[in-house]
C-alpha cells in the first residue's frame, strides 16, 4: 500500500460511512415488516454498498490496493465512519429515524460535493445524489406515517429519536484534514449544512407529531477510529470468511 | 352436477384450445383450489428461499459477491410479491396465505429445510436450486391460468441471472485453491439430490398430477422436467471438473438422455414431515419478522385511515 494522502483518507471516510450503513440496512433483508418494505430496504442497502464500492475502488487506485482489501482487511480501529452509521439496526423506528437523519444530511452534502474540484469525487457524488433524493423521500414519508400512526408507533419513534439525537453532532464536524481539502475545493464544509439540516428535521418532526428531544448529548470519535462496541462485532461477521482464505479470489 | 356440464365443457374446451383462464372467467372450484395450493406454495417458496442465502449476505467474501447476492435475494422477495398478488385474484388474501404458511397448513419447497453451511452453498443453491426451479417455471409460462402464466414470464427473466450468478460462484471456487474446490464439491454433494427431489414424486406416485395436466396447470410431468434438468446439469458439472454424487449417472445412447440413480424418497418424505434441519427455524424466522413488524403495519394502516378522515373533514 502507498502512503495515504489527505484525499485518499477523505475518500476512505466516505466509503466507510457507506459500507457500514449498507451492511446494517442489509440486515433487514428477509426481516422487514412486509415484502414491500423488505424490497425497499434491500434497494437502499444496494445503493449504499454500490457507493461504498465506488469509493473504495477510487481510494484503492490512490493507495495501490484493492476495494476488498480496504473493506475486509482493516480492523475496527482503522474504520473511520461516523458513529451513527454503525449502530445496530434496532427496531424499525430506530432504523427509520437514523435513515432520515442521514438521508437529510446526505442530500445537502452531495448537492455540494457534485461541485468538488476532484472530478472523480464529483462524478460519484452526482450518482449518489440521485439515490439520496429518492431515499429521503421514502424515509421522510416513513417518519410521518410511523410518528403519526398508532400510540405504540409514536412512542417507539420518539424513543428512537431520543436515542439517536446525540450522534448527529458528528455529522457537522470539520477536522483539520477536511478543512484543508475544503480550501482546495475538494471537500465540503460540514458546519455550513447544519442550519438547513435542522430546518428539514424540524419540519418533518412537526408533521410526524414528534418532538425535539429535551436533553442533548454528544458522542463523537468515528473519524479517529474510536467506535461503539458494536462495530467490531459487525466487522467480525463481515470479514471472517474473506480473512479465513487469504489470497484467493471469489 | 348436470347443470354445470355446459360450463365445464366450455372451460375444458378453452383449455384444450390453449386459451388462458382469467380471474373473472368461470372455473371449477377444484381448479381454483388446486391453483391456490400450487401458487401460494410457490410464493411461500420464494419467500422462505430468501433465508438460506440471506444467511450469507452479511459475510459474503467480497463486495461484489455481497451486492450480487443481495440483489438476488431481493428479486426473490419480488417474486413472492408477484405470486401472492396473482394468487389473490383467486379470492384469497395475502394475510390468509401468510397464516396458512405459518401454521404449516400450506407448504413451501422442502429443499429450503436444508441448511446453507458454507459460501459454496450460495453457489450451489443459485446453480442447482434456481436451475431446477427455472426448468419448472419455464414450463409454467404456458400454464392455463393467465395471472400465473404472466407472473412466470416475468420471473423467468430474473431467474436466469440467479442461475448464472450461482454457477459463476462455482466456477470461481472450482478454479480456486484446494480448499475452495473441496468446498464446492461438498456443496454439490449435499444439494444435488435435494435438487432432483424439487420436481416432486415420480409421475406414477404423484397425487395431483393427472388432473393438473388435464387442466394444464402443469404442462410437463415431474419426471420429464427432472430429466431435462439432469441432462443440462451434467455438462455444466463437467466444465467445473467436479462430480455429481451419483455412481449410476451415465449417458444412455438409446434414450438420448442421462440415466441416473434412484432418489432416496424416504429422505424426501422425512424432510417434508418435519425432519429437516431447518423446518422449525424457517418458520420461526418468518413468524418473528412478521410479529416484530406488526406495529409497523398497524401504524401504516392507522395513518392511512387518519389521513382519509382528515380529507373527509376538510
Ligand atoms: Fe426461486
Ligand atoms: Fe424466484
Ligand atoms: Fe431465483
Amino acid at each position: 500500500m502507498t502512503e495515504p494522502s489527505n484525499l485518499s483518507t477523505y475518500v476512505l471516510r466516505l466509503a466507510d460511512d457507506a459500507m457500514v450503513l449498507g451492511q446494517r440496512i442489509s440486515e433487514w433483508t428477509s426481516n422487514s415488516p412486509n415484502l414491500e418494505e423488505d424490497i425497499a430496504n434491500s434497494n437502499v442497502a444496494l445503493d449504499y454498498l454500490g457507493r461504498a464500492r465506488m469509493l473504495y475502488a477510487y481510494a484503492a487506485t490512490m493507495l495501490n490496493t484493492t476495494e476488498d482489501e480496504l473493506a475486509f482487511m482493516r480492523d475496527a480501529r482503522q474504520y473511520t465512519n461516523l458513529l451513527m452509521h454503525e449502530l445496530p439496526k434496532g427496531d424499525y423506528a430506530f432504523s427509520t429515524v437514523r435513515q432520515f437523519f442521514i438521508d437529510s444530511f446526505d442530500v445537502l452534502y452531495f448537492e455540494q460535493l457534485v461541485n468538488s474540484s476532484d472530478a472523480q469525487l464529483a462524478a460519484i457524488a452526482a450518482k449518489t445524489l440521485k439515490e439520496c433524493r429518492y431515499h429521503v423521500r421514502r424515509s421522510r414519508d416513513l417518519m410521518v406515517r410511523l410518528g403519526d400512526g398508532t400510540e405504540e408507533s409514536h412512542t417507539r419513534m420518539q424513543t428512537a429519536l431520543n436515542e439517536l439525537w446525540g450522534y448527529r453532532h458528528e455529522l457537522f464536524m470539520d477536522d483539520e484534514l477536511e478543512t484543508e481539502l475544503q480550501q482546495q475545493g475538494i471537500a465540503i464544509t460540514r458546519t455550513d449544512l447544519q442550519q438547513a439540516w435542522d430546518a428539514a428535521i424540524n419540519d418533518c418532526l412537526a408533521e410526524a407529531t414528534l418532538s425535539i428531544p429535551e436533553t442533548d448529548w454528544t458522542v463523537t470519535g468515528g473519524r479517529a477510529g474510536v467506535h461503539s462496541e458494536h462495530l467490531g462485532h459487525m466487522l467480525d461477521d463481515m470479514q471472517c470468511l474473506h480473512r479465513s482464505y487469504p489470497g484467493v479470489t471469489w | 352436477m348436470s347443470d354445470l356440464a355446459p360450463e365445464l365443457d366450455n372451460f375444458q374446451q378453452k383449455i384444450d384450445d390453449e386459451q388462458r383462464i382469467e380471474p373473472k372467467d368461470w372455473m371449477p372450484e377444484k381448479y381454483r383450489l388446486n391453483l391456490i395450493r400450487q401458487m401460494s406454495q410457490h410464493a411461500h417458496s420464494e419467500v422462505i428461499g430468501m433465508q438460506p442465502e440471506g444467511n450469507w449476505i452479511s459475510s459474503a467474501p467480497s463486495l461484489y459477491r455481497k451486492i450480487v447476492l443481495l440483489s438476488k435475494v431481493q428479486d426473490e422477495a419480488g417474486h413472492g410479491l408477484y405470486l401472492y398478488s396473482a394468487t389473490e385474484t383467486l379470492g384469497i388474501s395475502r394475510a390468509e396465505m401468510n397464516s396458512r404458511l405459518q401454521s404449516g397448513e400450506s407448504k413451501y419447497a422442502s429443499i429450503f429445510n436444508y441448511p446453507s453451511l458454507t459460501w459454496a452453498d450460495v453457489g450451489a443453491i443459485g446453480w442447482l436450486v434456481d436451475g431446477a426451479a427455472i426448468v419448472n417455471q419455464v414450463s409454467l409460462q404456458r400454464t392455463s391460468y393467465g395471472p400465473y402464466a404472466r407472473a412466470m414470464i416475468r420471473i423467468c427473466k430474473e431467474e436466469s441471472f440467479h442461475q448464472r450468478q450461482g454457477y459463476d460462484i462455482m466456477v470461481k471456487l472450482a478454479e480456486g485453491s484446494k480448499e475452495q474446490r473441496e468446498m464446492a464439491q461438498d456443496a454439490i454433494n449435499r444439494w444435488w439430490w435435494p435438487s432432483l427431489m424439487m420436481f416432486g414424486p415420480h409421475d406414477s406416485d404423484s397425487v395431483n398430477s393427472q388432473q393438473s395436466m388435464k387442466w394444464k396447470i402443469k404442462r410437463q410431468s415431474n419426471d420429464d422436467l427432472r430429466q431435462k434438468f439432469v441432462d443440462q446439469t451434467v455438462q455444466q458439472t463437467e466444465i467445473l471438473k467436479l462430480e455429481l454424487p451419483d455412481p449410476d449417472l451415465k449417458w444412455n445412447e438409446e434414450r438420448q438422455h442421462y440415466d441416473f440413480g434412484e432418489i432416496d424418497w424416504d429422505e424426501f418424505y422425512q424432510v417434508i414431515k418435519g425432519n429437516g434441519h431447518c423446518n422449525r427455524d424457517r418458520i420461526k424466522h418468518h413468524v418473528s419478522a412478521h410479529e416484530e413488524g406488526a406495529w409497523v403495519r398497524d401504524a401504516m394502516t392507522a395513518y392511512a385511515e387518519k389521513k382519509a378522515q382528515r380529507k373527509e373533514v376538510a
